[in-house]
């Protein structure tokens, strides 16, 4: 669907009309036959002692994805104030060393010594998908959200590339290229400055019941894809058996990947390269616990307010009948 | 507490919560009220967030104890679309908080759709609201 600022309009009204007329509401089940699932959670893990680094899976990603890498209006629109910088990298679309708006999966490799043992590890870094994303529980816009499959996507038709999402994920792995998308057509100096992309899981290819293109591919058999439950017990049970260690079982509140590593990841994570693009490994709590704790007190206080105000009705004409 | 005084912690905070609301935009940052010394905490996401969430806690209290008052006054076509406005607020806004708990979730068109609206909402309640400021000190003016 392409947007124009008319159909943009149209859209918003329809929108709080939808929303009026009552939202529907899905449950995603975890492997159950609840009626009211619309999906099973997926998610993969990823056995970083078999990964050999062949690249196997960064060429596929770049080739199924192609097609919708952006295609930047040059020049961009000068935007203000000046301090807002494009990002561009429509002419660096080789770049694979690190994630870009062309390159949503790279192979980070550690090397150290662990317990008086030398180690390298290929570790293939992508969007964790989160089972509550902070890059879609934020977005003020609609633009990136989570699927009944556990898959978090970021809308390019309706992204304005503000890169609030980048900001508040724990890894900061969505990427913007400016001179893209809807913002040109809204407010282009003033509001948004491009689109942010990231791994969506081959949301399509899954949708049509395929697998991901860079777990298809790999030689190596490093991904497993699975109902979430299940591919988590085999996650802990891999970890188990080999005295590996397991990473996004709880990070950020927990994760829809696996990482099972033969290398503690703190040690791993003093191994890699950090930075712009390239994703830690560190430890990461749930930051959505006071929201969460709050929703109940969102939820409670109308009902709380009406008691109130219906109690101090009632002590009114109760107050009234006593002067009569 | 009296009246006056309830009044303005319910126009604090509805105004705390356009603000908190605003700042889920990245435009605080970008437009430099974060650079103002002290003013730092605008550009927080999940601080604002938070202040969002507590702030609607105390509104939804105010809207709930406001509600058997209001069935009993006779209803204008003005006190009527301000309802609606109000109602479409809090109506997207909760569906916001559900969207955000996390073992739920809704389609991508739902979340857009709701987003928008809730912003539209609040559009659409500001624009009530004056007219209703105006309607009320043209009335006030005529009176005198």
């Amino acid at each position: 669907m392409k947007i124009n600022r008319r159909s943009f309009l149209a859209t918003g009204l329809a929108a709080a009309a939808g929303a009026v007329a009552g939202p529907a509401q899905g449950r995603a089940a975890e492997g159950s036959s609840s009626a009211s699932s619309v999906a099973v959670v997926l998610a993969t893990l990823l056995d970083l002692s078999k990964c050999i680094g062949c690249g196997a899976c960064v060429e596929a990603c770049r080739e199924a994805n192609a097609h919708r890498y952006p295609e930047p209006v040059k020049p961009f629109p000068k935007m203000y104030p000046s301090r807002v910088k494009a990002a561009d990298w429509s002419d660096k679309r080789d770049v694979n060393d690190r994630l870009t708006p062309y390159n949503w999966l790279y192979i980070q490799t550690a090397s150290g010594e662990y317990n008086g043992r030398t180690f390298e590890l290929n570790i293939p870094r992508r969007c964790l998908h989160c089972q509550n994303p902070p890059c879609a529980n934020l977005c003020p816009w609609g633009a990136a959200s989570k699927d009944g499959r556990g898959i978090v996507a970021i809308n390019d038709e309706i992204c304005l590339g503000g890169s609030k999402c980048k900001d508040v994920c724990p890894w900061h792995i969505p990427e913007r290229q400016t001179g893209v998308g809807l913002y040109l057509k809204l407010a282009p100096s003033f509001a948004g400055n491009g689109v942010m992309y990231k791994c969506d899981r081959c949301q399509d290819r899954v949708a049509a019941g395929g697998t991901p293109a860079c777990i298809e591919v790999c030689p190596e058999g490093v991904q497993t894809i699975g109902p979430r439950d299940k591919i988590l017990a085999q996650a802990r049970k891999l970890a188990e058996e080999t005295g590996g260690f397991l990473y996004g079982d709880t990070e950020n509140g927990g994760t829809n990947t696996f990482y099972v590593s033969p290398v503690p990841f703190d040690v791993v994570n003093q191994a890699i390269d950090k930075g712009p693009g390239r994703p830690h490994l560190a430890s990461v709590g749930n930051p959505f616990t006071t929201e969460d704790t709050l929703a109940r007190a969102v939820y409670a206080a109308p009902l709380a307010g009406l008691v109130a105000g219906a109690l101090h009705l009632i002590r009114g004409a109760a107050s009234e009948d006593d002067h009569e | 507490m009296n009246k006056r005084g309830l009044n303005l912690i319910f126009r604090l905070t509805v105004f705390a919560l356009l603000f908190t609301g605003f700042a889920q935009m990245p435009i605080f940052a970008r437009y430099y009220l974060a650079d103002v010394p002290g003013f730092a905490w605008t550009a927080d996401y999940y601080l604002n967030h938070i202040l969002h969430y507590g702030l609607a806690a105390v509104l939804l209290v105010f809207l709930g104890w406001r509600l058997p008052l209001a069935m009993k006054r006779r209803w204008t076509s003005g006190g009527l679309l301000l309802t609606l406005s109000w109602a479409g607020v809090v109506a997207t806004g909760l569906v916001r908080v559900m969207k955000n708990q996390p073992d739920v979730f809704f389609s991508p068109n739902l979340v857009m759709a709701v987003d928008w609206a809730h912003l539209g909402f609040v559009m659409l309640l500001g624009a009530v609201s004056l007219g209703h400021a105006l309607a009320a000190r043209t009335k006030a003016d005529a009176a005198q």
